[in-house]
């Protein structure tokens, strides 16, 4: 058995749990209608949190992307409708913006060896910032091209609608599972969290690779940021406020370690859903304010650091009989 | 020797390889070959030069002066990757795999066999696995590197290395952390690798295993190259004559500081019986009395500090008990060693004494303060007071005791550490290195203070390099060689001739 599988299954078992429980009390559970919207209300956090799970896989941290999306969608809204640009072309500008954003936090962090929490943290202000500078106004989006990506939709026969959103947000999450596993990017990016100055040691381009990796999470979060854009009909730079510690908490709770070198992508997908099966439950419920599923998801992630943590020291013990004592002049070096 | 007839050149050559680090001669004109095929020791104690001279042989430092050759070609190499692309791989102690991955992601990291543009794991495992095999080496590749041995690890990484078409590869001190049945399992490996030609530059401690593996050997002192020889035609006493740079006399005896007081007269004071941990010492007994000193002799790497941090806790024993003053005690701590009289100036000022920034009488009265409890506070007056009292009678070179520590020379600042023992007044002092880095004059203070020590009544035991050193003041000398206590010393049988006599056969 592979150990690193463990917080993985864990995580599914959980999820497996927490829904059937769900289905033993709602029957709506088991349509496609619920699971839908989970997909569609939980896309622009998903997208952003598989990129996030490449930058904390890597051992790093990203806390810019609630910021971007709402960047994004304040860039968006303004170029569509004061400047009267096609959407499209928006879409490509704020892309390869968002993409340039990360690059440079990148940059910041493996040649300037800053740490990544100092780095997004200053891109999340910026971000931000740039977003309120732009306008504090909340802009509608009224564009034909807008109307268009809301009628591409699949309605399955109980009534489950299957947005754009919703594909955008499988589709990324396949790419990312290719991304990880089967290319060599993937598999550097786990060697760095693995064991960075081995990495270095073994011929991984760690340069290119960390800008690689804070480019590619800066670009999801801009696509989400564009996929809420598209849902909202319109451009808030208030909006998203916090989601990058949802983002966050969904990767963690999928099974990442925060340490680096261990997590799974579909553990990401999972992690993001758990809190949203949790409000769904909430609001069918209705005994309890929705607003309990931050009590719930608070103590849900303490649970599944200390399990991390459980088995983490767990291999230590194992260790302990493999390994022969750490030499006492190694120490002294 | 018929693998390299068949060609011209030797596989790898240095000529006068040179190589300082700001102020110091790291490497000086150092003349290097090693053949196709064949095992070639580097040896040499702390500072010889031996991990320069791998540096710039694989591109981590450049080097100021001389060739580097490889197949008779002048090579230049800029990085660790570099020098792998150019045939040379290195195999560190510490190995620098992903303990994350599998093993057979750790072979094919960065090269993996891809398939219609995406990694093809399953060729990759199929052919990590052959790899092994060829080693005889049968494992399941798909587990975590971490789940797997350090002698299974260290193959791996030997295994990436030669599968990178090493020509040359370097291990430096792979056996330090392995038993003896993985050190048959690693050699089986060299020896495999040594039948398809490949030059093998090797870097141990372990003296009997240079014998039992190396084809020739080179000896490094102080940055230069001070000989090199076929083993088999080099005695193990000269071998360690040379590393040492001693050369040995014809007198049989070299003058004993010491006045071989009557046994009777000392009290015992510490007894070790069986004391050992796996992988670090074989069992061991010694025993230290009052007013005498216990001089610890041996290469780099014989178990000398280890010796020192299992009795006084820093590791472990597994086995074997302690009596202080022929009461049983239990030394699994530091602090219980502390409490029972003993104190430990450590080989690594820097590292693990010293605190640079504070000020001398700062870092003078650190270890008193730990013993009476940070809550038992010493007044300003009293702590300048007993600071003042060690800056004199350890002759401590500073204006003053409020001076940061880091602006005292290397002598000064062994002193200061000395004085933070001596402070709290322990029985039984244990210095590791007291002597090393450190200028002439200060050299002869602290060997001085060393001897005051013991006639005001303080057990002692003394880990030094310095053979000369370790006659002068001991009054017994605890010989170690490979993790093991080999014999005791006494009297007129201390000599530098007799030690390294010793070190060498019994």
């Amino acid at each position: 058995m592979k150990s690193r599988v463990f917080p993985l299954l864990i995580t599914f078992v959980v999820f497996v749990l927490l829904y059937l429980f769900c289905l033993s009390r709602f029957d709506s559970f088991g349509t496609t209608k619920v699971i839908c919207n989970l997909l569609r209300n939980y896309a622009y956090l998903g997208i952003p949190a598989i990129g996030v799970t490449f930058v904390i896989l890597s051992g790093g941290i990203d806390l810019s992307s609630g910021s971007i999306i709402a960047f994004t969608g304040v860039f968006c809204a303004l170029m569509i409708e004061r400047n009267g640009m096609h959407p499209l072309v928006v879409f490509a500008l704020i892309l390869s913006i968002g993409t340039a954003f990360g690059m440079m936090m990148g940059v910041f962090i493996h040649y300037f060896k800053i740490p990544a929490f100092i780095v997004t943290l200053s891109g999340m202000f910026l971000a931000r910032g740039g977003a309120y500078v732009l306008t504090t106004d909340s802009i509608s989006i009224r564009h034909p091209f807008y109307d268009e990506v809301s009628k591409i939709v699949y309605i399955f026969p109980d009534g489950g609608r299957f947005t754009f959103a919703a594909g955008a947000f499988l589709a990324v999450l396949v790419l990312g599972i290719f991304l990880a596993h089967f290319t060599r990017f993937g598999r550097n990016v786990y060697a760095m969290g693995g064991n960075e100055t081995g990495a270095l040691l073994l011929g991984v381009p760690v340069g290119r690779t960390t800008i690689g990796i804070y480019a590619l999470s800066s670009f999801l979060a801009t696509f989400a940021g564009i996929i809420l854009s598209l849902s909202k009909h319109s451009g808030d730079s208030t909006i998203a406020m916090g989601a990058e510690m949802d983002v966050i908490t969904g990767v963690v709770i999928g099974g990442t370690l925060l340490t680096g070198g261990v997590g799974y992508v579909i553990g990401t997908f999972i992690g993001t859903l758990v809190p949203g099966v949790i409000h769904t439950y909430l609001t069918l419920d209705g005994s309890l304010t929705p607003w309990w599923i931050k009590i719930i998801v608070g103590t849900l992630l303490l649970v599944f650091i200390g399990l991390q943590k459980l088995l983490g020291s767990q291999f230590d013990f194992f260790k302990l009989f493999r390994r022969p004592p750490l030499r006492a002049e190694q120490q002294a070096q | 020797m018929s693998i390299n007839e068949q060609t011209q050149f030797p596989l790898l050559e240095t000529q006068g390889l040179t190589k300082s680090f700001i102020a110091t001669l790291a490497l000086s004109e150092v003349d290097f070959t090693l053949h196709a095929g064949e095992v070639h020791a580097l040896l040499g104690e702390n500072g010889a030069g031996k991990s320069t001279l791998i540096k710039l042989i694989t591109g981590v430092h450049p080097k100021d002066a001389g060739t580097i050759l490889l197949e008779g070609k002048v090579i230049e190499p800029r990085s660790p990757g570099h020098a792998q692309e150019l045939g040379i791989s290195a195999v560190y102690q510490e190995i620098n795999l992903i303990p994350t991955l599998s093993v057979a992601e750790n072979i094919f990291l960065g090269r993996q066999p891809m398939r219609f543009g995406l990694v093809n794991m399953r060729s990759a495992n199929r052919r990590a696995r052959e790899l092994l095999e060829t080693f005889h080496i049968d494992i399941d590749v798909t587990r975590d590197l971490s789940s797997y041995s350090i002698a299974i690890q260290q193959i791996v990484a030997i295994v990436r290395g030669v599968d990178l078409s090493a020509k040359v590869l370097i291990l430096d001190e792979p056996t330090s952390s392995l038993d003896r049945h993985e050190v048959e399992t690693l050699f089986s490996v060299i020896r495999s690798l040594k039948k398809r030609g490949i030059g093998i530059l090797l870097i141990t401690h372990f003296i009997d295993q240079v014998y039992e593996i190396s084809d020739r050997i080179t000896v490094l002192r102080n940055g230069l190259k001070v000989g090199e020889h076929q083993t088999q035609e080099l005695p193990k006493v000269k071998l360690v004559s040379e590393m040492l740079g001693k050369e040995l006399t014809d007198e049989l005896m070299v003058q004993n500081g010491q006045q071989t007081n009557g046994e009777s007269e000392h009290e015992t004071f510490l007894q070790v019986r069986g004391f050992a941990r796996r992988g670090m010492m074989e069992p061991f007994d010694v025993v230290v009395k009052k007013g005498e000193i216990v001089g610890l002799a041996g290469l780099l790497g014989s178990g000398r500090t280890e010796t020192a941090h299992l009795i006084f806790g820093i590791e472990k024993s597994e086995t074997g008990e302690a009596y202080v003053k022929g009461q049983k005690v239990n030394l699994t701590s530091p602090q219980k060693a502390i409490r029972h009289g003993f104190g430990l100036c450590p080989e690594d000022r820097k590292a693990e004494g010293i605190i640079d920034d504070l000020t001398v009488r700062e870092n003078i009265i650190l270890a008193l303060q730990a013993k009476m409890g940070w809550f038992n506070h010493l007044s300003r007056k009293r702590q300048e007071q007993l600071a003042q009292e060690m800056i004199d009678a350890l002759r401590i070179v500073t204006p003053d005791t409020e001076k940061p520590v880091k602006e005292l020379s290397g002598g000064n600042q062994q002193k200061v550490i000395l004085a933070r023992w001596l402070i709290s007044n322990p029985e039984f002092l244990i210095l590791d290195e007291p002597t090393r880095g450190i200028d002439v004059g200060a050299h002869v203070e602290i060997i001085n203070i060393i001897k005051r020590l013991a006639k005001e009544g303080k057990a002692m035991m003394v880990i030094s390099s310095e053979l000369a050193e370790v006659v002068d003041y001991s009054d017994r000398v605890v010989v170690l060689r490979d993790r093991k206590k080999i014999t005791e010393l006494e009297g007129d049988q201390i000599s530098e001739n007799t030690i390294m006599q010793t070190i060498a056969e019994r």
